[in-house]
Order: structure tokens, then sequence, then C-alpha cells
């Protein structure tokens, strides 16, 4: 590599090493510098990953946090006025998240402190934690020793401090803990497929998270998806069907939830997160898994197969899933609120024109809130919450046997039912009938 | 009396296909899982086929077909089921087979003459086209030359325009071929991983180049291939046509012997465990497939005709052009990976980049692409 460096010190320099006559032989062999600042020298992790000893410690964090800075301005995630609650599970990361934004916060803190008229607020952060202990009773014994941890680890994270919100997933169902729990039990049980059981399982974490976010709040929701996972989510999705809804999944904004969910790690790979956590020295607790027996998985060691192969390949599948077109919802949406800056709302602008600006109304499945495909709806269905399903849950989910399926959706939490009945109402006729009302001549009665 | 003529009736429920209720199951159809009989599973399997091909609307009365037939199981069952389709509900349609030589040795001979066997048995005019006839090169040769990395490749893009110029000698106004269902979710898959959203979009039509020289179909799109592979030794009728011709019986299990190194082996293996845990999943995967939300804007690359051969293309040679000027000239890398030199790109650094210049940038993070 030619001295191009004014900053070059003779240890990286081989031309001038030799030119000196001085160490000559070993300078060959040892000294490598950062591929980026051409300064330090450069980490090894030893973990056998790609790009292992090309960058020093602080490029490699610069870079990684870079990628997340940049995913929060350029989608307006996280902006002064928002109360913003981070989804934490004690996995790595979810703990980057945690971290990066406790960063950004801080950062916004000495700003604010900084500056004379005080103008922009400090987002407020908050730190929600699923209890899943409910659903799988026997292997849950640690989960009250990873409370405790990760209440110690908020706590570090301050200031500024942040509540941390301990939410068991059978809250959905209402605040009796022990009806809940019960209820949570005979649902999961009545779902007889192990893959349509882990996936109701996060669609109820969801739904947990959104209840803690709205009751409290918060108006934002960080979840700490990296791009390795959203890989393994492009696949799943395909084999279970799911290829109208996938693009919905996949942005770094999610905005049809009631509290709009956002992935600032979303181009950040696993492999960069886990050496990140080891740089930094960020404690992460794995909580012991129901093993997983089910399509999940399997997509799960095919991607770790292919990353094998080539480890550019979950960037590839995500770069591919990315050229879907994304819905209406997934970008936040624009407010006139005055507490919103005006920076704000001019990006926010700029930004949702790249987007199809036709509003369509979707239809949701109740269940997992997917996007409906017009094609997949069964209008003739005697039951209401088999019709408003899409067709993945309808099979992976929901009952087989007709006499089941009521009694399944007694036990579905409140708010997904809600939904089903919201869906009844609206019959695809009398709804087009109102948009194009307008336009009619005709009565009601003699229109076609 | 009741007691135990109830307890046999149950035992014999248990027992009789889930179809007709009357005859005994000899097998789990892969497709439902469902217990049926040998006259159920072909009944149905027939019909499914007829289904798709008048929901589908693949045909028109009075129209000239040619079946792509490679000898193998693919191929074989569909120009039986073809044949039988047309003659019982009135296709009206005029049947060849047209089938590519593409001399591999050891593998493509052999299946070969099994088309000449149906060619005899169904009584359809056979042609044969080789590589080594159209190309001056047979994949033994290209294998020679390139090795055993991505010669699925050559031998795809040959085979395609091979097709094409066989069915424009016989005059056929349709071009079928045998892909299955587990073929067509192989090829999704293979899309997503390779980041070919153009071919995403495109690869679930079951009728593909209506805008081309020969449209082609696929009737086998939501046929399983292990009820494929099931079929033949299921049918009476069939096998009385071909069984007593075999000599081997693991004829339909020989795989072209250069595949064990192609990249779809990945996609394969996966959509086999799949299959394993939810048989619907490849239905499931082509479903994706064809709802994949890909605006019309990046789906098709604009058409040409190739300057060397006049063979359709989007770029200035056609890609069986750029492939056999590199074996010509002893470049075995030109046109393989990304397009960056040829005659479809710029000419100067082509030939003396390396293949793993491709892959190591892919790779290189920001700050370090030493051009």
């Amino acid at each position: 590599m030619a001295c191009n460096s004014s900053g070059c010190e003779s240890g990286g320099c081989y031309g001038r090493e030799k030119d000196n006559g001085r160490k000559a032989v070993d300078v060959k062999e040892t000294v490598t510098l950062c591929v980026k600042c051409k300064c330090n020298e450069p980490m090894t992790f030893g973990d056998g990953g790609s790009d292992d000893g090309r960058f020093c410690a602080e490029c490699f964090r610069s870079n990684v946090y870079g990628k997340f800075r940049l995913a929060v301005t350029s989608h307006a995630m996280i902006t002064p006025s928002d109360n913003v609650l981070v989804a934490f599970s004690g996995g790595s990361s979810s703990r980057v998240a945690l971290q990066f934004v406790h960063e950004l916060q801080v950062k916004a803190l000495k700003n604010y402190e900084a500056s004379r008229d005080r103008s922009l607020p400090v987002f407020g952060v908050g730190v929600a934690f699923v209890d899943e202990s409910a659903a799988y009773p026997a292997l849950y014994g640690g989960v009250s020793d990873a409370i405790a941890w990760v209440r110690s680890t908020v706590l570090s994270l301050s200031p500024p401090g942040k509540d941390l919100h301990v939410v068991p997933i059978e809250s959905v169902f209402g605040s009796d803990s022990v009806e809940a729990r019960d209820r949570l039990v005979k649902l999961l049980d009545s779902v007889s497929d192990e893959t349509g059981k882990e996936d109701l399982l996060l669609h109820l974490k969801m739904l947990s998270l959104q209840k803690v976010a709205s009751e409290n709040g918060y108006n934002r929701l960080v979840v700490g998806s990296c791009t390795s996972r959203l890989a393994s989510h492009v696949l799943t999705a395909t084999v279970k069907g799911r290829g109208y809804s996938l693009s919905a999944d996949i942005q770094h904004v999610d905005a049809r939830w009631k509290v709009p969910i956002v992935l600032p790690l979303r181009d950040c790979v696993w492999q960069e997160i886990t050496r990140l956590c080891h740089l930094d020295g960020l404690k992460t607790v794995e909580l012991a898994r129901h093993p997983q027996s089910g399509i999940n998985d399997l997509v799960s060691s095919f991607v770790a197969l292919l990353q094998e192969e080539n480890p550019s390949r979950e960037c590839t599948i995500v770069r591919t899933a990315a050229k879907l077109t994304p819905f209406y919802f997934n970008k936040i949406p624009e407010t006139d609120d005055s507490c919103v800056p005006m920076a704000t709302q001019r990006r926010l602008k700029k930004f949702n024109l790249k987007y199809d600006g036709s509003m369509t109304t979707e239809a949701f499945c109740p269940i997992c809130n997917c996007p409906l495909n017009g094609s997949d709806s069964s209008e003739d269905e005697s039951d209401a919450l088999y019709a408003a399903s899409c067709s993945s849950c309808r099979f992976q989910i929901l009952p087989q046997d007709g006499s089941s399926l009521e009694q399944f959706g007694s036990l579905l939490p409140h708010h997904m039912i809600s939904q089903v009945k919201h869906h009844q109402k609206v019959d695809s006729q009398t709804y087009l009938r109102e948009k194009i009302k307008d336009c009619l001549l005709l009565d009601d009665e003699e229109a076609v | 009396m009741e007691a135990s003529e109830g307890k046999s009736k149950k035992q014999g429920a248990s027992r009789l296909c889930c179809l007709c209720n009357q005859r005994r199951p000899v097998l789990k159809r892969p497709k439902t899982l469902q217990q049926i009989c040998k006259e159920c599973f072909y009944e149905v399997f027939e019909e499914e086929i007829h289904q798709v091909i008048v929901k589908n609307h693949l045909f028109k009365s009075g129209e000239r077909v040619a079946i792509g037939a490679s000898g193998g199981k693919d191929s074989t069952v569909l120009a039986y089921v073809l044949s039988e389709l047309n003659r019982r509900h009135s296709y009206g349609l005029d049947l060849f087979l047209l089938s590519i030589d593409e001399g591999i040795t050891g593998y493509r001979d052999d299946s070969l003459e099994t088309v000449k066997r149906n060619e005899l048995q169904y009584g359809l005019p056979l042609q044969i086209l080789s590589y080594k006839d159209l190309y001056g090169w047979t994949m033994d040769d290209i294998v020679k030359m390139i090795g055993l990395k991505n010669n699925c490749t050559f031998c795809g893009v040959f085979r395609r325009q091979a097709l094409d110029r066989g069915a424009a000698l016989l005059k056929v106004d349709k071009l079928v071929t045998g892909h299955n269902a587990d073929d067509i979710a192989e090829t999704v898959l293979l899309n997503i991983l390779r980041g070919d959203i153009a071919r995403l979009s495109r690869c679930t039509s079951i009728t593909t180049g209506e805008d081309g020289p020969i449209p082609r179909c696929k009737p086998f799109k939501y046929t399983y291939e292990k009820e494929i592979v099931i079929y033949p030794f299921i049918t009476e009728s069939f096998s009385l046509h071909t069984y007593a011709y075999f000599k081997k019986l693991d004829y339909f299990s020989t795989e072209c012997i250069y595949s064990p190194n192609a990249y779809r082996g990945f996609a394969r293996e996966f959509i086999k465990d799949l299959e394993r845990l939810r048989p619907r999943a490849i239905l499931d995967i082509i479903k994706s497939g064809e709802d994949f939300r890909i605006a019309t804007t990046t789906k098709m690359p604009e058409q040409g005709t190739c300057e060397r051969c006049g063979y359709i293309s989007s770029q200035k040679w056609c890609k069986a052009c750029v492939l056999l000027d590199g074996l010509n000239r002893g470049l075995p890398k030109m046109g393989i990976g990304r397009a960056r030199g040829g005659v479809n790109g710029d000419h100067q650094k082509e030939t003396k980049k390396p293949a793993s210049a491709a892959r190591s940038l892919e790779s290189k993070q920001c700050g370090s692409l030493d051009f």
C-alpha cells in the first residue's frame, strides 16, 4: 500500500523502513493499521468473522454508532419532544439499542444544559422488559434474577434517569394475574402447531409492549432488531405465505401500531453487535428458551449455514426485501403538532415524499396485525374471526374445527377481538359506496 | 353384537381412503397428508393438473404444443399426463416432444433413450437438438474448461435458447416444461438470496415469455415433486407402457452428475427439511412469491435482440453469445458474476480481473476500495 498519509507513523510504512535500513525484516510481519483512520492498531476479535483485524476500536465503534444515528435522524425516529420506550430483552441487540439511545439522550441533555434558551427539550427514555415466564412455567427458573439484573443495568444508565417497566406477558388479558396466567396457558395449549404457538407468543409480546407504552405516555417504541434478525424474518415470512405483508415488517418505521415501532439497528449485523458488546463490556443475559423445533428454528439454522458460505448473505437478503414496496404506515406520520420542531417536520415531509402518497385503508389481521391482501378475504365464512384473519394465522394459529374456534376466540385478548368486530362492520360494498358517494347520481336503492 | 360391529367399523373407518371411503389407502399424500388409495391418488393428481390448465387458460384448442422432454421424471410424467388429459378432456392440442442433448455422458445419453421410447409409447413426434450442433460445445467439454462451479449457468442459458430454437423448428405455438412446485419454490428462495428482484417478480408466473419468441408454461406449478415421483409407480396404465422397458428402476432418482455443486442445492435441502415440518410450506412459498409487492417499474428489463445471433436479449449480446464467446476465447469466467466487462460492459479491465475480486468487493467495508 502506498504511503500517502502525512500522519503515517514509521512503524507502518514499509517503504520508509526499508530506506532507513532499520528492521526491514519484521515490519512485514508485525504492524497493520486500521483501514479507516490509518493511525491506530486494528482490533482483533478472534471470533472467526469477516473483517477481523481491519478496524481499530474507535473506528469500529463510530461505524456502528454512525449507522444507528443515521437511521434515527433520517427517519425522524427520535425527536426532542418524544417519549421513547426501549424494548429490552437482555440480549445483545437490545442492550446495544439501549446503550445507544442512552448516549443520544446524554448528548441531548448536554446540549440542553449548554444552550441559552433551552428551546429543545430532551426526549424521555423508558425501558420495558417482557416477562414471558408464564408461557413456559417449567423453564423460567431464573427470571427473577434476570429482572434484578435488568433493574441494576437500567439504574446504571443514568443520568438521565429511566423508568423500568417489567411487563408480564399475561397482562394483555387483564390485571388479575392468576386469571390472566391461566388464560394464557389455555390459549397456548389450544394451538396445535408448534410454529403457530411461537408466533402467537410473539404477537402477544408486541401487544403487551404496546399496552405498557400507551398506558405510560410513550409515543415511540424502540426495538433492537438487527439485519440478521430481519434476514431470518424475510425467509420465515416467505415460507409461511406472508409475502404480501413482508415489506411492512422490515422497514425502519412501523406505524400501524398505536405506538409506532422504530428499528434504529436495522442496518447493523449481528456480528457487529456482539463485537460491540465485547468491546464495551456490555453485559447481556440469555434466558433459557423453550426448545424451538418449528419453522423459525429451521430458518435460523439455514441462515447460519448460508452465512458460513458467504458472510454477506444476510445483508443481501434484507437488501432484496427492502426493494419490495413498503406500506403507507412505514413512516412516522406527519403531524401538525406545534410541539414538534420545524426541522423535524421538514425532514418528515421530505422523507415522506419517497413513499407512495396514496393513503389506502388496509384491513389488518386481528391476530398478527399484518395488512391483508384483498384476494385473501373470504366473506362467506361463518366464523367472524376466521374471516378476518390472514391465511397464515388461519392455518397455524386458529383451531381447525369450527367448534373449538368459538372457544378460541373467547380466549384471545380483548384487543384482538375488537379488531374483528370493526372488520365485520365495514363490508366492502358499503365501504366502496361511501368512497364514491359524491359521484353517484342515483339514490342508494337505484344504484348498481 | 352392536358393540363389536361398532368397534370393527371404527377400525375400518380409520383404514379407508379418505376420499372415496371404499378402498384401502396405500399412501399418505405428500401435499395434504391424506391417506388415500391408488385410484384416488392418480385421479386427484390428474384432476388437479387439469384444473390448473383450465383455470389459468394455458391452452387454446388447435394449438401446437412442444413438451420439453429431458427423459427425466418430470417431463416423462408431463408427457404422459398431458397426452392423457388432451384425449380425455379434448383440449384439441397437437403435442410434440422436444429434447435437448447437452452432451453429458452417463446421464443425458441414458435419459435420451427414455425419450425415444416415449416417442413410440405415446405416439408423439420427437425432435432432438444438441449443444454440439447448436454451439459447438458439449457440457462435458465446458466442464473440462471451467471446472465444477458455475456450469449450471452455462447449461441453463444454453438450454433455454436451444428449446426456443427447437420450438421454432417444430413450428409450435407454445412450449411446456415440467417445472414442479418444488422447483419454483427453490427459485423464489434463490432469487431472494441472490438479490434478483426482477427475476423474483417473474419466476412465479405460470406462463412466461408471452411477448417473446415462444410462450412457455408450467402445468406442474402446483404439483409436488414427491407426487410426481410416486405417480408412475401408482398408475397401472403408466407402468404398462414404461415399466417393462426400463433397465434400471432407480432411473427416476438420477440427478445430473454436475449438480451437487450448484448453489440451488442449499435451497433444495432447506425445502426438503421444510416439507417434513409443514408440507404446505412449498405452496406457501409460491404464494409469497406471487404476493410480493414489487413495483411494476422494476419488473421488465428492456427487450431487444442480440447483435450476434438475433435471439431475444436485454443487452447488446444475449447471454448465450457472451458465454460462448468466453469459451471460444479461453476466458471461462466471462459472463459469470457481475457484468463488469466484455461486450456488454467496459472492454478494458474485464479479462484481467480475477473472479475473486467480485467476491471481495461485496464484503469490503467503507474506506478501503482500492481501484
